[in-house]
């Protein structure tokens, strides 16, 4: 399994904070990682390092062997595609055309059937010609999961098996969508893609990562299976609270907050 | 697939579906700025009917010309075409340089007049006509119509190197230091005009209140000649920045995620909107609310896409200052009103309008 992406001892300063501290980490093709860790971590910070839009203070990142500062912007296009947490778009654009955006220039004609594709899959061929503003929070986050992916294909389709890097895609979406958009992840990986999301939702990180790489103050605190790393002693060391790991039929971990202990055993995904 | 499907039906029509009107935008605003300019050359202090203008234009091989048709002939040619063509040509900068500065902004009221770009011109115009008139200037005088563009040209380009060195640090351009930079510096440069206007005497003063209202009276070839590059110019790099400017709306991060190079795209956009926009104050002094008017209009009805929106803006914009300039040459003639108080006059109410709108979706 080659490395995708491959990060070595990655530093962030902005003034006199450390916003990450010495992470390296390497993902491979096909592999599926979730970033885990309380607000502040560092979580968004490593994400737009690994991106390429946010350059360290120290240390690099390599995306497919190459130095990641060597590509244009361009370049990097066709190789990673990111789904940012917030984005605003202040002018009457279609959803199909918001999703048109992911295609690039060269090949913005030939991608209509992959826009189809992408609308199906998020369950918004509905909407296409609706205004992107006039739609819901959750609508909106899936009209941009749909256009992270035509991009991820147009540029998959020409350099093969890319990456796709998450930032708490999930956090505007219902529980179907939620894991609607983890399969549509895992489809991607399935196929070769490295794909890196940061999540909030345990439990959801369990079930979509086989990996989970746990930040905390800035530092790499845990990088492992998932039944390494969900153990009750990692969860009362990094988010500061006290829960019960059990393991559901097939054999999956799940975590259940302590004080929500009453809530009946068939609490499982 | 979607549970929450099944109220609209699903369109089989591609890219641009939504948008009636994409298709023919262009040959139809085409057709449009012929039909205003045809009205255009007719009207005016000295009437030129229809059946008269081909001859007058020297479409017909009728060589036998009657003094009518010499008067015509001079009339045309030498005052109301380059004046159209000037006008034409300023209305199509002016509304360029509103969309790409809000497309930059991604705000649709962010505007040259804004941000102090066109003010800047104003006060070295200002300047120009107060100082060449002084006991100092006094041999530059008769320079006095060719000074004027110039100055606002320089005055333009100045005010945005100075936004530009505000607002960029170590090659990354903050939208909100170089929008509130520009409102200081309008202050400032609004300050500057104030104190011209107070020191000026009364010949002077209808001068600089002439130019600040802006018009195309004294439109010429040569200035006509000074537009046309800087149109041609723009129009490559709107085409240029168009895919740039859509996705910039989804943020600087995620437009350089798309594969956009930001700080280039915002590089170029600056100096095309102030090389836009200061040739236009130049010819036409400061007229407002054309870059603001018509992008707006234009994306209700064609869509917010740069690739369209940037060339029917230029066209939409020489619709709307000819029409403007038609009517202000006409409504008081012999006399001319000035043309700044017809555009704002227009589009002060459509700023509100949006103001309101943009109220009601949250967005400001």
């Amino acid at each position: 399994m080659s490395a995708v992406i491959e990060a070595r001892r990655l530093s962030k300063r902005a003034g006199r904070a450390t916003l990450l501290d010495g992470v390296g980490l390497t993902v491979g093709a096909g592999e599926m990682v979730a970033i885990i860790g309380p607000n502040g971590a560092g979580k968004s910070t490593l994400l737009r390092l690994l991106s390429g839009d946010l350059r360290p203070s120290e240390g690099e990142v390599r995306l497919k062997q190459r130095d990641i500062k060597s590509y244009a912007p361009r370049e990097l296009a066709a190789r990673r595609a990111m789904l940012s947490q917030h984005i605003n778009v202040t002018f009457p654009f279609t959803v199909e055309e918001i999703v048109l955006m992911g295609a690039g220039e060269r090949n913005a004609r030939d991608a209509g059937a992959l826009v189809d594709a992408a609308l199906d899959e998020v369950g918004l061929a509905h909407f296409r010609e609706r205004q992107l503003p006039t739609l819901s929070g959750g609508e909106q986050q899936r009209t941009h999961f749909a256009r992270v992916l035509v991009q991820l294909a147009c540029g998959e389709a020409e350099h093969g098996p890319g990456l796709l890097l998450l930032d708490e895609p999930t956090s505007s979406l219902d529980l179907r969508h939620q894991i609607d958009l983890v399969e549509a992840a895992r489809r991607r990986a399935a196929n070769g893609t490295a794909v890196i999301a940061i999540l909030h939702d345990l439990n959801l990180a369990i079930r979509f990562a086989d990996r989970l790489i746990v930040l905390n103050g800035g530092k790499l605190a845990a990088d492992g299976p998932r039944a390494d790393i969900v153990t009750r002693e990692i969860i009362r060391d990094i988010f500061e609270i006290d829960a019960v790991v059990h393991q559901a039929d097939d054999g999956v971990p799940f975590v259940l907050p302590q004080s929500m202990r009453a809530a009946p055993p068939a609490t499982r995904l | 697939m979607s549970a929450a499907a099944g109220t609209e039906a699903r369109s089989p029509r591609r890219a641009g579906a939504g948008r009636r009107f994409t298709s023919i935008a262009i040959p139809f605003l085409l057709a449009v700025v012929v039909v205003t300019a045809i009205v255009a050359l007719t009207v005016g202090a000295a009437g030129i009917p229809l059946s008269r203008l081909p001859a007058a234009l020297g479409f017909t091989g009728n060589t036998t010309a009657d003094a009518m048709t010499a008067r015509d002939q001079l009339v045309l040619w030498s005052i109301r075409i380059p004046r159209i063509a000037a006008t034409a040509m300023v209305g199509g900068l002016l509304a360029a340089a509103g969309a790409i500065m809000q497309g930059l902004f991604r705000n649709p009221l962010a505007d040259p007049a804004l941000v102090g770009v066109s003010s800047g011109g104003a006060l070295a115009a200002a300047s120009a006509i107060v100082f060449t008139d002084s006991q100092l200037g006094e041999t530059l005088r008769f320079l006095q119509a060719e000074l004027l563009p110039l100055a606002a040209f320089a005055g333009s380009l100045a005010t945005t190197a100075l936004l530009y060195g505000i607002s960029s640090r170590a090659g990354r351009t903050s939208i909100a230091i170089f929008l509130l930079a520009g409102v200081a510096i309008t202050a400032i440069t609004n300050a500057g005009i104030g104190l011209l206007v107070f020191i000026a005497d009364d010949r002077q003063l209808r001068d600089i209140t002439f130019w600040l209202l802006g018009s195309m009276s004294g439109a010429t070839w040569t200035k006509a000649a000074v537009l046309a590059p800087i149109l041609i110019v723009g129009l490559g790099a709107c085409a240029y920045i168009a895919r740039g400017l859509d996705l910039l709306v989804l943020g600087e991060a995620d437009a350089f995620h798309g594969g956009v190079d930001v700080e280039r795209l915002k590089r170029i956009s600056i100096v095309m909107v102030s090389a836009m926009t200061g040739v236009a104050v130049s010819i036409s002094g400061v007229i407002g609310f054309v870059g603001i008017v018509v992008p707006h209009l234009l994306r209700l009805v064609i869509g917010p896409a740069h690739r369209l929106l940037l060339p029917a803006s230029v066209l939409s914009g020489a619709i709307l200052m000819v029409g403007a300039d038609t009517l202000a040459r006409t409504i008081v003639a012999p006399a001319e009103m000035p043309i700044g108080i017809l555009t704002a006059a227009v589009g002060a109410p459509v700023f509100l309008g949006i103001l309101l709108r943009q109220r009601g979706l949250g967005s400001l």
